[in-house]
């Protein structure tokens, strides 16, 4: 059946999502985080797992709630709404059902605080690798699993705060096998997840500018009334509005796993960070001077739109999944939702 | 969510299908803009459609529809297109004014007007604009003044696409002494009327597809007129909305020439920049996009939902992916891109022409990006 609406479930998760996020991942946290270096709001990360953000995706048999993508898309988006710094997306989302698909009685999934960091071929570094109750390892297709003092992290900062990123140093000897991965199904939920974060993240930057041109007088009048700032504003809103689809259909096709599903994932992951990379330097702009400035927290949503656009796949990368459907797979009006077809 | 089309709805695309490919004229037709001529052989392919029922499949039977859903009409748009089946004469009238009609109109004004619209029997133009209200479109001054049971038309009306070879119009009059977006009426009126003077204006394209409209004491039936007397701004909102929200641009219009391009990629690439593969993938993405969005849509109004302003963002997408599209098939095409071209080619060079009138046409991109930045985020008019 062709339906494109999301249901009571998948809304009433997101909204739980959005209160908790608003209440408990705002300007003071930011500030507060920022300033104690703190790898997390112990708070804040016990609150996640104790609405279980975090198990959504994660099969039943590994105490998990055993629903799909979309269901998750939708909290992904809402932690790039308030530029969330907690490792939620990528444990819940990519590192977590990885570890529950090869072992769904692993001891690491039983405790949902508990984070798990993953290091994929894609990404040459590590996030959130120090504060992980284990670390998933890439090594010739195999999946590895140490804890963080089995191997050698060294930090690399990132220009996003709230990034721990990691080049990570082991071998075998001090890491458990886990053996063969779907690390094709991993790209394609971490890019979509990231694509979601993108999409939160622009829908921040275009609100937080227009609040700011709403109150912000020159020449008499709030700026929001001058044309050429509502149609930089405009702009931005209609890139999220033609990006949020795509991301919605990638979430809800990505299980087949087929040259269509890859492409529509990376569509998202395109469109979307190119929509939060676009409002971000657009709510810039209509801050002004205040925009280039730390204390406002535009600069947080550009970084992380910044970040997430070369993590889970570059765009270069995902360009090419795109025009392996355009040139190897029929295209046209009757082809939007078609499987792959082999040796069309 | 589910993204699969039913056994029932993939019938009926078999059945679109085989319809189309037994009865889409061989050669295509020519313009309707052109001549007469090209006129009225698509008014003939419309009865032709007619009888096959498929003149305008989601309206009810009675008013001369199929009675289908919306996912129905976006599969049968997207044969339509993949069959390259001739543009429809009468979008105006079926498109815009129907859907207006069928929220707006008395059951007596369904029964007189639709029918005969969905056959093309009657082909309408809009006549809204006018020399001095055209993005400003409360400027109206043409007047309506009721006399007994009748209007009395007078003023000038621009820009009035297929007005010059249509039968109808449907246009936007004010009672004298009514200023703004008070006092104004949509009212119908023939085209060959006494007191309607036409005269066409040629497009940078050299076809004559739109007309200015001059009315002299023009007397029309009270029945012509749509919702209430004053009640004229709001229904052409309704109309403007239906315009930018679903109707008026398929995706599939969009997918088929993404298609296209995607093919003189493949046939031309050796010796182009490689560039612009990225600008080809680009196409495909943004006809994609559109045609989720359009499906969302769909679904959204199929479950109750109401089209609001964020249809003003269709309007912008389409409009300049479509610039963007035949932008890109011109880089390809090199130094045959300013040719005239042989007929039975894909005609890259009108379609780019055509393409620059989207971001004009049905309320200008800077009107659509004020309704997006006043209405969808809040921020003050003025």
């Amino acid at each position: 059946m062709m339906d494109f609406t999301l249901n009571e479930e998948q809304l009433m998760f997101a909204e739980t999502a959005r209160q908790l996020f608003a209440d408990m991942s705002g300007p003071d946290q930011w500030l507060e985080q920022m300033e104690s270096g703190a790898a997390r709001i112990e708070a804040r990360w016990n609150a996640i797992a104790e609405n279980g953000l975090g198990l959504l995706l994660l099969p039943e048999a590994s105490g998990g709630m055993g629903l799909g993508e979309l269901d998750f898309a939708l909290i992904a988006e809402q932690a790039g709404y308030a530029a969330l710094p907690d490792p939620l997306v990528e444990s819940a989302g990519v590192a977590a059902p990885l570890l529950a698909a090869i072992d769904p009685e692993h001891p690491l999934l039983a405790d949902p605080s508990v984070s798990i960091a993953i290091q994929h071929p894609q990404n040459p570094l590590v996030a959130d690798a120090d504060v992980a109750g284990g670390i998933i390892l890439h090594r010739d297709g195999e999946a590895w699993l140490a804890a963080p003092d089995q191997v050698t992290l060294t930090p690399r900062e990132s220009i996003d705060p709230f990034r721990r990123l990691f080049a990570v140093a082991w071998d075998t000897a001090s890491a458990t096998r886990l053996g063969q991965a779907d690390w094709d199904l991993a790209l394609d939920r971490g890019a979509l997840f990231s694509a979601a974060q993108g999409l939160g993240l622009a829908q921040r930057a275009v609100d937080m500018a227009v609040d700011y041109a709403k109150d912000r007088q020159q020449f008499g009048k709030p700026i929001g009334t001058y044309q050429a700032v509502k149609h930089h504003l405009a702009t931005a809103q209609v890139a999220i509005e033609f990006a949020r689809p795509v991301v919605q259909a990638a979430a809800a096709e990505l299980a087949h796993g087929d040259v269509q599903s890859r492409a529509r994932v990376s569509h998202a992951k395109l469109v979307a960070l190119e929509a939060a990379d676009n409002a971000a330097r657009i709510s810039i702009q209509v801050h002004g001077a205040m925009g280039y400035s730390w204390e406002v927290d535009v600069h947080l949503f550009l970084k992380r739109a910044l970040a997430l656009t070369n993590s889970w796949g570059t765009p270069y990368f995902h360009r090419q999944r795109v025009a392996q459907r355009i040139f190897t797979q029929p295209t046209g009006p009757d082809q939007t939702f078609a499987r792959e077809i082999e040796h069309a | 969510m589910e993204l699969t089309y039913t056994e029932e709805q993939q019938a009926f695309r078999a059945e679109v299908r085989a319809w189309l490919e037994a009865h889409v004229p061989k050669a295509p037709l020519e313009h309707y803009d052109a001549t007469r001529a090209g006129f009225e052989a698509h008014r003939e392919w419309e009865t032709t459609l007619k009888s096959g029922d498929w003149g305008m499949v989601t309206w009810p039977r009675e008013y001369g529809g199929r009675g289908l859903d919306l996912i129905q009409w976006l599969i049968f748009e997207e044969e339509y297109y993949r069959a390259k089946a001739p543009g429809r004469v009468n979008q105006n009238g079926i498109f815009l004014l129907g859907p207006t009609l069928m929220e707006f109109g008395t059951h007596e004004q369904k029964s007189r007007f639709l029918p005969p619209m969905a056959s093309g029997e009657e082909i309408w133009a809009q006549a809204w604009s006018e020399p001095m209200a055209g993005s400003d479109l409360a400027g109206v001054r043409s007047t309506a003044v009721l006399d007994g049971d009748e209007y009395v038309l007078n003023g000038h009306k621009i820009w009035s696409s297929r007005a010059a070879f249509a039968d109808w119009a449907f246009g936007l009059f004010r009672a004298p002494g009514t200023e703004r977006h008070q006092g104004m009426s949509l009212i119908f009126f023939p085209l060959d009327a006494p007191g309607v003077t036409r005269n066409p204006i040629r497009k940078i394209n050299g076809h004559v597809g739109f007309a200015e409209i001059f009315l002299e004491d023009v007397r029309v039936p009270a029945f012509n007129r749509l919702g209430d007397e004053g009640q004229g701004w709001h229904i052409c909102m309704a109309t403007a909305g239906f315009e930018r929200g679903l109707m008026l641009r398929s995706p599939a219009r969009y997918q088929v020439a993404a298609a296209e391009l995607a093919k003189l990629w493949e046939a031309r690439k050796d010796g182009c920049d490689p560039a612009l593969e990225g600008e080809v993938i680009r196409a495909f993405m943004n006809a994609e996009a559109y045609a989720l969005s359009i499906y969302r849509t769909a679904s959204m109004l199929m479950g109750g939902a109401k089209i609001g302003p964020e249809a003003s963002t269709n309007k912008i997408f389409w409009s300049e992916m479509d610039i963007h599209l035949h932008r890109t098939a011109l880089a390809i095409l090199g130094t045959e891109a300013e040719l005239i071209t042989e007929p039975g080619a894909h005609d890259w060079i009108d379609d780019y022409i055509f393409s620059l009138s989207g971001p004009i046409y049905a309320g200008s991109n800077e009107i659509q990006r004020n309704i997006i930045s006043e209405r969808m985020l809040g921020l003050p008019r003025r």
